[in-house]
């Protein structure tokens, strides 16, 4: 059995959770980007962001959660150097349901996943050692990331093995960008621990996990250590691992009877959230569409095939641009240009930003495509000097020369040459008609695509008599 | 010119001209000068104060817009955050922190043209009864300096009570306002939870401390009251009170208001007879105002001390954690020790009464002891709460003496942690429900002072400043030998 606890930071978020500092601290030098409160200075007391409780709720309810009538904050006191006030504040269900969300659940391939609880919290700031932590000499504390609106997200034990975690953790990512509450490629923005046990034995959990991808090989890792040793007779021992990133492997930190007692105590400084009727309805009526009724309206309106609809909704910025970019009468054109040719020019978040396309170049060079004046592949060529330049359709195609070669006497000449080149080819041609393909091919290459693939097969056929 | 004179009467003073803030000021710093080696009231002194009311005096001449306190020195508990100066909350773990912002009472102040003359001592990060527990050496009651002067803002009451400045704000968790205003014969108010901004005041216990007026006279507390209260949007906690104006008619009286003793409060072994019989004559004067008088019980009070103590120090466990020497704090050299063992080294600068208090904070709210000790006492607060409830819908005040005993001299209690905890038994109740009470000084008898405490329902300050100012003037207080 295994079970997730997903920390995902409110990065579009202005501010952090209790003061005016920015949530997303990313690129600030050290420690500049602190306040009295964030730093838990004598006296000051938190100021909680409304908006963070608006998105965090919105989280909560697209993952199928009940919400409370009253929000609480509770302090979880240990010591550690992270942590300004030396506790976090965070969420409990101590007095009842207080917490921004729980029973959810969500569904990965016909399996059904419960959420048990979601929470607003306090991330603390960020270590950084001198090589590794346990030889380190010295320990520097960058606070600019204390006090960043976190949302923690704790599944009940459903998956059964480390693909549905994949899985659902792809399908969370795509639904906190969805919601455009969180952008979780950003560096340490989704952050997930797994507990894993097998039957029979205790619970582990596995802490320190870098990536999505190592915390697959995590839990794998222990579900092969706790058969391993179930098999020889040895019990599993209730306990919390790291993940040693360079070993891949995970190495006990410290026994759970040791585990710190957190000495829980209700957070006076912020007065319990009355979660008003009118409020919520509003946050919800403000949602953006969900992943699946987006897909659902792709196949149905516009009949887009069901695979390219998937890969469509899921991402924010394809569908995004796909909304600005088509009017309906153009969709399915637009879709499969997102899906096929754009794809590889901006599947990377470096790419996405330094990207110049505007949704305008979508349905310009479809409409190109659409009246004849441009070939598929010669689309594709456009696309890459669109991303690189931002240059619109019409400057590329004078400036490049992308119109589409449908000059019967010019493919003609250019015909001629590759028959007199591909003597073997041709011959084969004649003897089975569906290699001509080749010889096309060819002359796609020598016109960099910008011939008429029709009028060239035609041609072609014409010429060497089949 | 005298230093005694009531904050209105510096107001007219300075409105009619027959003083100037620059005076004043110069006057109060050289009586200060004197004084100080015998009563230590102030932990720092204001070093720009002169320059300060100079500037005052200037706009007042020139006619330009004055704020209300018209450079009238004020001094601050040293709890309370002035940006740039030295907050220390008498402990040695803050000895050189300076703040980097005002608390939001210490900028309305400023803005009022106020003169903070100085921060005032008190028992280290508010705990105790006694300012014996400060780092730097206690105040001395200026009664009779042989005696303590209450606490925790002992070092407030004693700046007031010995004519160092007119005003003072110190903070209340259990009756750190009251107690020393009763034991230094001036007035002390514990406002209604969220009525004045926290923003910038220390936290010890933060779900039920306020900052709190404290001055000679009723009127006094009542102006202060008027510019320091109100919603802060540095603090959630706190409460629009649609700017009431405590000041004006607060000479209504209380003819035909309804007064309830408090049973638990009023009798009883623990209660000194010399402040038995003060507190009897001030139910006599209240009679005479026309109140009705009756017997209120409210059997709560009794585990009041032993919830407050788990309560105050569950919350100070966790509020305090942050002195940990890592970002700011004294000279400790961090080379050669692991994050643990730094922390532990470092933590020992606090004073005796805190240590005491973090472990016990440690304990009672943690895992297998909650249950017993943290969540029935959150019990016996809202039951107390409720009987508080109860007693306001029959009476307009609660009344007891402030402190059931007399102030007692130095050492006399500081080895005996729970007979000084029960000094707190008529204080704490007012924390713990979150209503307003206010200490009235009555009486000084053979050279003691003892007080008188209203208490009145939530936010019902306005009224409760009616019934201190009448019973106030149903006496008269010898003036202090200083």
């Amino acid at each position: 059995m295994i079970g997730l606890e997903i920390h995902c930071q409110l990065t579009k978020l202005e501010s952090k959770l209790f003061c005016t500092c920015k949530a997303n601290y990313r690129g600030f030098e050290p420690n500049t980007n602190i306040c009295p409160v964030c730093m838990g200075m004598p006296g000051t007391l938190p100021r909680l962001n409304k908006k963070a409780v608006e998105k965090a709720t919105m989280i909560a309810m697209a993952l199928n959660c009940k919400t409370p009538q009253r929000l609480g904050f509770f302090r979880k006191n240990y010591f550690y150097p992270d942590l300004p006030k030396n506790f976090q504040i965070t969420q409990l269900n101590l007095y009842g349901p207080t917490s921004i969300g729980e029973q959810g659940k969500v569904s990965i391939e016909g399996k059904e996943i419960r959420i048990r609880r979601i929470q607003i919290e306090e991330d603390p700031g960020r270590l950084i050692y001198e090589g590794v932590s346990e030889r380190t000499a010295i320990t520097l504390v960058d606070y600019n990331r204390a006090g960043t609106p976190l949302v923690e997200i704790v599944t009940e034990p459903d998956f059964d093995n480390p693909r549905q975690v994949r899985i659902f953790l792809n399908v969370l990512s795509d639904l906190l960008e969805n919601l455009g509450v969180s952008d979780p490629t950003l560096e340490g923005a989704m952050r997930a621990d797994a507990n894993v046990s097998i039957e029979g034995g205790n619970r582990v959990e596995v802490k320190n996990i870098g990536s999505f991808h190592d915390l697959e090989k995590a839990i794998h890792f222990e579900l092969t250590r706790q058969t391993s040793l179930k098999e020889r007779g040895i019990e599993i021992a209730q306990e919390t691992r790291h993940w040693d990133d360079k070993r891949k492997i995970t190495i006990s930190s410290r026994s759970k009877e040791e585990d710190e007692d957190y000495r829980y105590i209700l957070e006076g400084d912020i007065p319990w959230v009355i979660m008003d009727e009118t409020s919520l309805q509003g946050w919800k009526k403000n949602m953006p569409e969900s992943i699946s009724s987006k897909k659902e309206r792709y196949v149905s309106k516009y009949r887009i095939p069901a695979q390219v609809a998937d890969v469509l909704s899921s991402d924010k910025y394809y569908s995004d641009l796909f909304e600005q970019a088509h009017d309906e009468s153009n969709a399915k054109e637009i879709a499969n240009m997102i899906t096929t040719d754009l794809m590889g020019l901006v599947d990377t978040r470096e790419k996405r930003e330094q990207s110049k396309l505007a949704p305008k170049h979508l349905s310009d060079l479809v409409l190109m495509m659409n009246s004849g004046k441009v070939t598929r592949s010669s689309a594709k060529n456009a696309l890459q000097e669109i991303v690189k330049t931002g240059k619109s359709v019409s400057d590329i195609m004078s400036s490049i020369g992308l119109a589409k070669i449908s000059d019967e006497s010019e493919l003609g000449k250019i015909i001629d040459d590759i028959i007199s080149q591909e003597s073997t080819a041709v011959q084969q041609a004649k003897e089975n008609p569906q290699t001509i393909n080749y010889l096309v091919g060819k002359v796609m290459q020598k016109t960099k695509g910008k011939a008429d693939p029709t009028i060239t097969l035609n041609l072609f056929k014409k010429k060497i008599g089949i | 010119m005298s230093l005694g004179i009531s904050a209105i009467e510096y107001i007219n003073g300075i409105k009619n001209g027959t003083i100037t803030a620059e005076e004043f000021v110069a006057k109060t710093i050289e009586h200060i000068k004197k004084v100080e080696p015998k009563l230590h009231a102030f932990i720092s002194l204001n070093d720009n104060a002169l320059e300060q009311a100079r500037a005052i005096d200037k706009k007042v001449k020139a006619g330009q817009n004055v704020g209300a306190f018209y450079g009238m020195p004020i001094s601050i508990k040293d709890n309370i955050c002035i940006k740039g100066g030295k907050t220390t909350c008498a402990s040695r773990m803050l000895e050189n922190y300076t703040a980097p912002y005002d608390a939001t009472v210490v900028s309305k102040l400023n803005a009022q043209d106020a003169v903070i003359i100085g921060k005032t001592n008190l028992d280290e990060f508010a705990m105790g009864v006694a300012t014996e527990f400060s780092a730097f050496g206690p105040s001395k009651n200026p009664w009779d300096t042989e005696y303590v002067p209450g606490g925790s803002s002992g070092g407030s009451a004693v700046s007031v009570a010995g004519l160092e400045s007119i005003l003072s704000l110190g903070s209340d968790t259990g009756g750190s306002v009251r107690n020393p205003a009763s034991f230094c014969s001036i007035v002390g108010l514990k406002p209604t939870y969220g009525l004045v901004s926290r923003y910038g005041l220390v936290s010890y216990a933060n779900s039920i401390e306020q900052i709190g007026p404290m001055g000679r006279r009723v009127e006094d507390v009542a102006l202060l009251l008027n510019h320091i209260a109100g919603k802060d949007p540095h603090d959630p906690t706190t409460i629009d009170n649609k700017n009431q104006d405590y000041l004006s008619g607060i000479d209504s009286g209380i003819s035909g208001k309804k007064i309830g003793i408090i049973k638990e409060m009023s009798s009883g072994s623990g209660l000194d007879s010399t402040v038995a019989s003060v507190f009897k004559n001030s139910i006599s004067a209240f009679e005479k105002l026309g109140a009705k008088i009756e017997e209120v019980s409210l059997d709560m009070v009794e585990y009041t001390v032993a919830t407050y103590y788990v309560l105050t120090t569950a919350e100070a466990g966790s509020n305090l954690s942050r002195y940990d020497n890592l970002r700011y704090g004294y000279d400790l050299d961090s080379e050669g020790y692991e994050f643990k063992s730094y922390i532990s080294k470092a933590r020992r600068n606090f004073g005796p009464e805190v240590t005491r208090r973090m472990i016990l904070g440690g304990f009672v709210p943690s895992a297998g002891f909650a249950g017993k000790y943290l969540l029935k006492a959150l019990k016996v607060k809202s039951k107390l709460k409720k009987q508080i409830e109860a007693a306001f819908s029959k009476c307009d005040f609660l009344i007891s003496p402030t402190v059931p005993v007399l102030p007692f001299k130095f050492g006399e209690k500081i080895d005996d942690p729970l007979a000084m905890y029960l000094a707190d038994i008529n204080t704490v109740t007012a924390n713990l429900t979150g209503v307003p009470a206010i200490s009235v000084p009555y009486e000084v008898k053979n050279g003691l002072p003892v007080g008188i405490q209203i208490h009145a329902n939530l936010l019902q300050e306005k009224q409760l400043l009616q019934a201190a100012y009448a019973l106030q003037n149903t006496t008269k207080l010898p003036e202090v030998p200083l």
